[in-house]
């Protein structure tokens, strides 16, 4: 029995000198856990005999609060969960709605969202680079890949008027369509990237410390990996070629040339050789959307679901009658389900949306890659030393906003 | 670069050696007509209402038969159709083979009395969190799970916080002190 009465039985000191493991609490505010994460790890000296993951620190409830919320205003719930790609998550939650209304959307909206998303992989995989090699120890890193990162931040500010939270897609099209000399910047951001992606090669690739600390550890086998679910950069790391861009093509991706990085090792060091091909294979897509820009127009054709025009509104009637209907009485969706999964940054992003029609979801559940990578922590880290569990949970690119929701 | 191609505004093709979902839905009700209750094809998606008590082998069947191979579970997730509805839940879910790139849902039905399903974590390991959360947030119990905790809210929270009749704000504030 503890001295003090109200000490709860785990907490008790005990002296057991035979008894080498100990319990230690790693975060919920350790850096390098990305957010606030909290790793339970029984530990027997410096290795780990299980590490469990503790999340819900971030829980917002924004599943509850897209019940309550028109289909529209869903939208800027989504750039807050995976706050690094907040694209992919408006794209996979537009498309998703999209599908329950049945409505097309017109070609230049489509190539716009592969370029806009796909800008926002590279975005989303230079953060993952910077905090992963600053886990390990290399600050440097961080500077150059935010500089780049910076750019990118710049391009979708001006696409969208927001850095973090563009909610630049909508139902039916995009908010507005690119300012004047978009492609330009695209351009000339693409003309600089592959001497920064060689620039990131010659810091980190060849890093001896890096290789050592990185190669070997975190294995997981192709099969492991697919039974845990994983997704994305992990799942391909591991040997398994699959990408939800090739196997459940969305916005005309199937007319895209591109290649799916592969690697077969399996650790931390495979999956951060995909993530750096995977940045040369978004920069070509950028590409061949920034060629095929055509003018057209960026909303389809269904006024009960798309705003009008700003100067339509203001000459046309219905025109004026519609944007008071949406903004007052949103959009009759009618009843239905889907599932629409994209590939997002970190994996398949899934959005399932239940409706009983009317202006609000019934239900909206985002299968969130992150959440999913993490729950395979405890398998790939039994065995591993302590300092690797960091190198594997930057390996995993988690972001906590999407596992909590 | 090459010349690019006329894009293709049709949001799923067909993919080789891919089975329509429909086509999956029909297999399954003529193999094993007992575990189909009901077939549901909309929006592209077929939803195949399977009874409760054998979602396991259902989940066991669809991941071993070489013609589906759903090795990949992408997502479990409930649904609480209302307090005055019968049944009053659902469970879905969305089941996806890595090589032969095909979707399909499965769907649970629950009484509000018994709110009772056999965990698939047997069947994919993935499972497991997916349980929790749906568990977590909707009271349902999976039966046979290996670790049936809450996970996104506190251990000690009162109630299951997505279901119809529990408050956008909660019932009373909560204070982790």
């Amino acid at each position: 029995m503890s001295a003090v009465a109200n000490i709860p039985p785990q907490f008790e000191i005990v002296d057991r000198p035979l008894d080498t493991q100990m319990t230690i609490s790693m975060g919920p505010q350790h850096p390098s856990t990305h957010g606030v994460l909290r790793l339970e790890l029984v530990l027997d000296g410096e290795m780990v005999v299980k590490a469990t993951p503790d999340i819900g620190y971030l829980h917002t409830g924004m599943e509850k609060l897209f019940e309550y919320r028109k289909y529209q205003q869903g939208i800027v719930i989504t750039d807050r969960m995976d706050y690094l790609n907040p694209l992919g998550n408006n794209l996979a939650y537009v498309m998703a709605v999209e599908k329950l209304l049945q409505i097309e959307i017109p070609e230049r909206a489509q190539t716009i969202r592969v370029m806009m998303c796909e800008l926002q992989r590279i975005a989303s995989h230079l953060v993952w680079l910077g905090t992963h090699a600053l886990d390990i120890g290399a600050m440097t890193v961080f500077f150059y890949t935010f500089r780049e990162r910076e750019k990118i931040m710049n391009l979708i500010e001006a696409a969208s008027g927001g850095r973090l939270t563009p909610s630049y897609f909508r139902v039916g099209g995009l908010m507005m369509d690119l300012p004047a000399g978009f492609e330009r910047r695209v351009q000339q951001f693409q003309n600089d990237f592959p001497k920064a992606v060689d620039e990131f090669h010659t810091l980190v690739t060849g890093n001896r410390i890096f290789q050592k600390r990185t190669q070997g550890v975190g294995y997981i086998s192709a099969e492991d990996a697919i039974d845990w679910g994983l997704s994305g950069p992990i799942l391909r790391g591991s040997g398994v070629e699959l990408d939800v861009r090739r196997a459940n093509p969305y916005t005309s991706y199937e007319t895209y040339d591109f290649e799916i990085p592969v690697e077969h090792d399996g650790d931390v060091w495979a999956r951060y050789l995909v993530r750096m091909r995977e940045m040369r294979e978004s920069h070509k897509i950028v590409q061949q959307a920034v060629s095929r820009l055509k003018p057209g127009p960026v909303k389809a054709d269904a006024p009960k679901v798309v705003l009008p025009d700003r100067e339509a509104m203001k000459t046309h009637m219905d025109a004026l009658i519609h944007h008071f209907l949406l903004v007052a009485e949103g959009v009759d969706v009618p009843p239905g389900e889907v599932y629409h999964p994209i590939e997002a940054s970190k994996g398949e992003l899934g959005v399932y949306i239940k409706s009983t029609g009317g202006p609000k979801p019934a239900r909206v559940h985002f299968r969130g890659p992150s959440f999913v990578n993490l729950s395979a922590l405890p398998h790939m880290s039994r065995g591993c030393m302590v300092a690797d569990i960091v190198a594997i949970i930057g390996s995993l690119d988690i972001v906590l906003g999407e596992i909590d929701r | 670069m090459s010349e690019p191609q006329q894009p293709d505004n049709s949001i799923r093709p067909e993919v080789k050696d891919q089975q329509t979902p429909s086509q999956i839905a029909a297999a399954l009700q003529r193999q094993h007509p007992e575990w189909v209750s009901e077939v549901i094809e909309a929006l592209g998606e077929a939803t195949i209402i399977v009874p409760r008590e054998r979602i396991a082998e259902v989940c066991e069947w669809l991941k071993t038969s070489p013609d589906h191979e759903f090795n990949f579970l992408s997502d479990v997730c409930g649904f609480d159709r209302g307090p005055e509805e019968e049944p009053r839940f659902e469970v879905n879910y969305h089941l996806f083979s890595t090589t032969k790139h095909h979707r399909l849902r499965l769907k649970v039905l629950l009484n509000e009395e018994d709110v009772h399903v056999p965990t698939v974590t047997g069947v994919w390991r993935t499972a497991n969190w997916h349980e929790r959360e749906t568990y977590d947030l909707f009271g349902v119990i999976f039966d046979g799970h290996p670790d049936l905790r809450r996970i996104l809210l506190p251990d000690d929270w009162q109630g299951h916080a997505l279901r119809k009749d529990f408050p956008l704000r909660g019932y009373e504030p909560y204070s982790l002190t």
